[in-house]
């Protein structure tokens, strides 16, 4: 499934135009993270190259952050907010509900690479709570009855590409 | 209650600009004395008299500690060296809390000038603001704001043709709670795992790439400008003697209106969550107010009348904390509360130190025992003491803070703990493992309509007859009650 990664050209313009290396691993890898979506070990090898630091370095950076990804993303992410705010207006039951429309775990991508559910920390709307975020949209006040207009929304977008 | 709404002045001191100018302009930050207070401070004073004004003004910390900000820049102003830094630390993690968020987008001149303005104070020359990648609209008005800046020489090299150079980079998180700790922050803009240092050296000696550093939080430096300009005594006829200013909360919950407030501090709790808040959302009983996130702690209705600032909510075992403010009503579960903010704790512990890695997981089970009904009454007792062993002996502050809301809720709400350890019963009717649904006999007219809303089909019944709940199959999903016309199905 994972096709191997061989284009580095857009790191390589990246770290080639830092003007200092030093502390440039974590903008290098939110750069990856933008280019392929994921942060891959022949990826992950080729930055320690270039920055010149140990490649157990740039696994330990990648693993601590949450927003950097070892594992290839759905092409819709769905990220239901679990800060306090949205927790206390039913986020949990919101996020299960997507879990169980898609038939998937919770963390996890569908079979057909389109979707993954998962929990994020607070996106700061609180006023909107529960929010769920599916990529860079924002939901706000979502109820369990309407997760499957949204998953049919995003359905239907896919289809018509 | 609109009339009461009115008695409750909100003073606008860090988010004087927000929502009134455009921040994607700087004509119109410069229009509001935007810039003046930098000018007063390189053409007017000395750089101690910088120090002192925020000093005197009692200016505290609003990232939580609640340190004087007068004393922080006295320190690193005092420490020799070629290179410092001033840092701003925008990396604003409790859930719940978006105050940083809105005045970064809101105004981040505000924020950009007092940076220099501390820069001009220390003696530095660089800034950094370490911001979360979560907040895509602040990182680029603060990139459109750094540019404008730099364009008009109010940043960069020789500030409106004097001496001082300023300049200002941003730095982008990677979704780490533990990096809002100054010294995580500053390893992580090192480029490495954001884990906590140990203190002393203080940053103000030893920070950023080993250089003294200042760093403050957003809404710190969105006080400075006003500061300068006005002086410290006009500061201070704002709040009280142990918290001069105002403070901005994001208040959230069960509440009513819902949003950012910024009131003067020293007001009570009641007058938040009554007045500014509408009172409880959907006629309900109010529970808590929890204050200052995953390290504050939940207050009970007999506290409201608690005045709003750093020591009195210390006093009650909560915190001051960021901003975060959620209002929780009768449906919520304070077990479950503190099980929720342990979770988050728990995953968001670095790892370097062991009270705070392997005590929050204890903690954590402790808790999931409690809520799936297998909690034991000697548990709660089990978890006050290991609560205050990581309190203790943590290195940093996620650690010595993470178990408040464990023993908050176990001072104030033990009657829930009581209920879950002993009755197996979950008041508030939220752990689902210790609920049951059940047919209320008198109420079933045997219409059927529960029986195919049922996922696991442990309904049983013929039309016209009463409806019985299988409880060994029952999944506790709750379609059965939406579903029933006549109120017959109750859980308890």
């Amino acid at each position: 499934m994972s096709d191997s990664i061989t284009n580095f050209t857009e790191i390589d313009t990246f770290i080639d135009g830092l003007p200092d290396k030093n502390g440039a691993l974590i903008p290098a890898l939110h750069k990856a993270q933008e280019a392929y979506g994921y942060l891959p070990k022949e990826v992950q090898l080729h930055i320690a190259k270039r920055l010149q630091i140990p490649a157990a370095k740039v696994y330990g950076v990648a693993t601590f952050y949450s927003l950097f990804s070892l594992e290839k993303k759905g092409k819709y992410r769905i990220n239901v907010c679990m800060g306090t705010a949205c927790y206390v207006r039913s986020a949990e039951v919101v996020l299960k509900e997507f879990a169980k429309e898609l038939k998937v775990d919770i963390k996890a991508t569908t079979d057909d690479g389109l979707f993954t559910v998962d929990g994020v920390r607070c996106v700061g709307a609180c006023g909107l709570a529960p929010v769920v975020m599916v990529n860079d949209k924002v939901f706000g006040r979502v109820a369990t009855a309407d997760v499957r207009g949204i998953v049919e929304e995003y359905l239907a977008a896919d289809h018509a590409e | 209650m609109s009339n009461q709404n009115t008695e409750i002045r909100q003073v606008r001191i860090a988010m004087r600009n927000c929502g009134i100018i455009d921040p994607s302009n700087i004509m119109e930050y410069i229009a509001r004395s935007g810039y003046d207070a930098l000018a007063k401070a390189i053409f007017e004073m000395q750089p101690n008299e910088v120090v002192d004004v925020v000093k005197a003004s009692g200016l505290r910390g609003r990232g939580g500690g609640g340190f004087s900000t007068g004393t922080k820049w006295q320190f690193t102003a005092a420490a020799k060296a070629d290179k410092k830094f001033v840092m701003c630390n925008a990396d604003e993690g409790d859930p719940g809390a978006f105050m940083d968020r809105s005045i970064l987008e809101g105004d981040p001149h505000g924020v950009l000038e007092a940076m220099a303005i501390c820069g001009y104070a220390i003696g530095a020359q660089e800034g950094v603001i370490y911001i979360r990648a979560e907040y895509p609209r602040a990182v680029e008005r603060l990139y459109q704001a750094i540019d404008q800046a730099e364009s008009m020489g109010l940043l960069g090299d020789n500030i409106m043709g004097s001496n001082f150079s300023f300049k200002i980079s941003l730095y982008l998180g990677a979704g780490a709670f533990v990096c809002g700790e100054e010294t995580a922050l500053m390893n992580s803009v090192q480029g490495g795992r954001g884990e906590p240092r140990l203190k002393p050296p203080f940053p103000a000696q030893r920070g950023l790439w080993d250089a003294p550093t200042n760093i403050n939080n957003v809404e710190t430096f969105a006080n400075i400008t006003q500061i300068i300009l006005k002086g410290s005594d006009w500061f201070r006829s704002f709040g009280n003697e142990d918290s001069p200013g105002t403070k901005v909360f994001a208040l959230a919950g069960k509440v009513n209106n819902v949003g950012l407030i910024e009131i003067p501090m020293g007001l009570p709790l009641r007058d938040v969550v009554d007045k500014i808040g509408g009172g409880v959302a959907d006629g309900k009983k109010f529970k808590a107010i929890q204050t200052g996130g995953p390290s504050g702690g939940c207050i009970p209705a007999e506290h409201l009348d608690t005045p709003v600032d750093f020591k009195s909510l210390g006093a009650l075992g909560s915190i001051m904390g960021s901003g975060g403010m959620i209002v929780m009503d009768e449906d919520d579960c304070m077990v479950g509360i503190s099980k929720f903010f342990l979770e988050f704790t728990a995953e968001e512990s670095c790892g370097k130190c062991t009270p705070c890695r392997v005590g929050n997981m204890r903690l954590l089970e402790i808790l999931t025992r409690i809520t799936e009904g297998t909690g034991k009454e000697s548990d709660l007792a089990e978890l006050e003491n290991l609560s205050r062993t990581v309190c203790d002996t943590s290195l940093c502050g996620l650690g010595q803070s993470s178990p408040n809301p464990i023993l908050s809720t176990l001072k104030f709400y033990r009657d829930e703990y009581l209920a879950h350890v002993v009755d197996k019963k979950c008041p508030s009717g939220t752990c689902t493992d210790l609920l049951n649904y059940e047919v209320v006999a008198e109420k079933c007219k045997g219409c059927t309509l529960c029986k195919p809303v049922c996922p696991v089909n442990c309904i049983s019944g013929e039309r016209k007859e009463v409806h019985i709940i299988d409880q060994d199959a029952c999944i506790k999903c709750g379609a059965c009650v939406d579903k029933c016309p006549f109120n017959a199905i109750i859980k308890g």
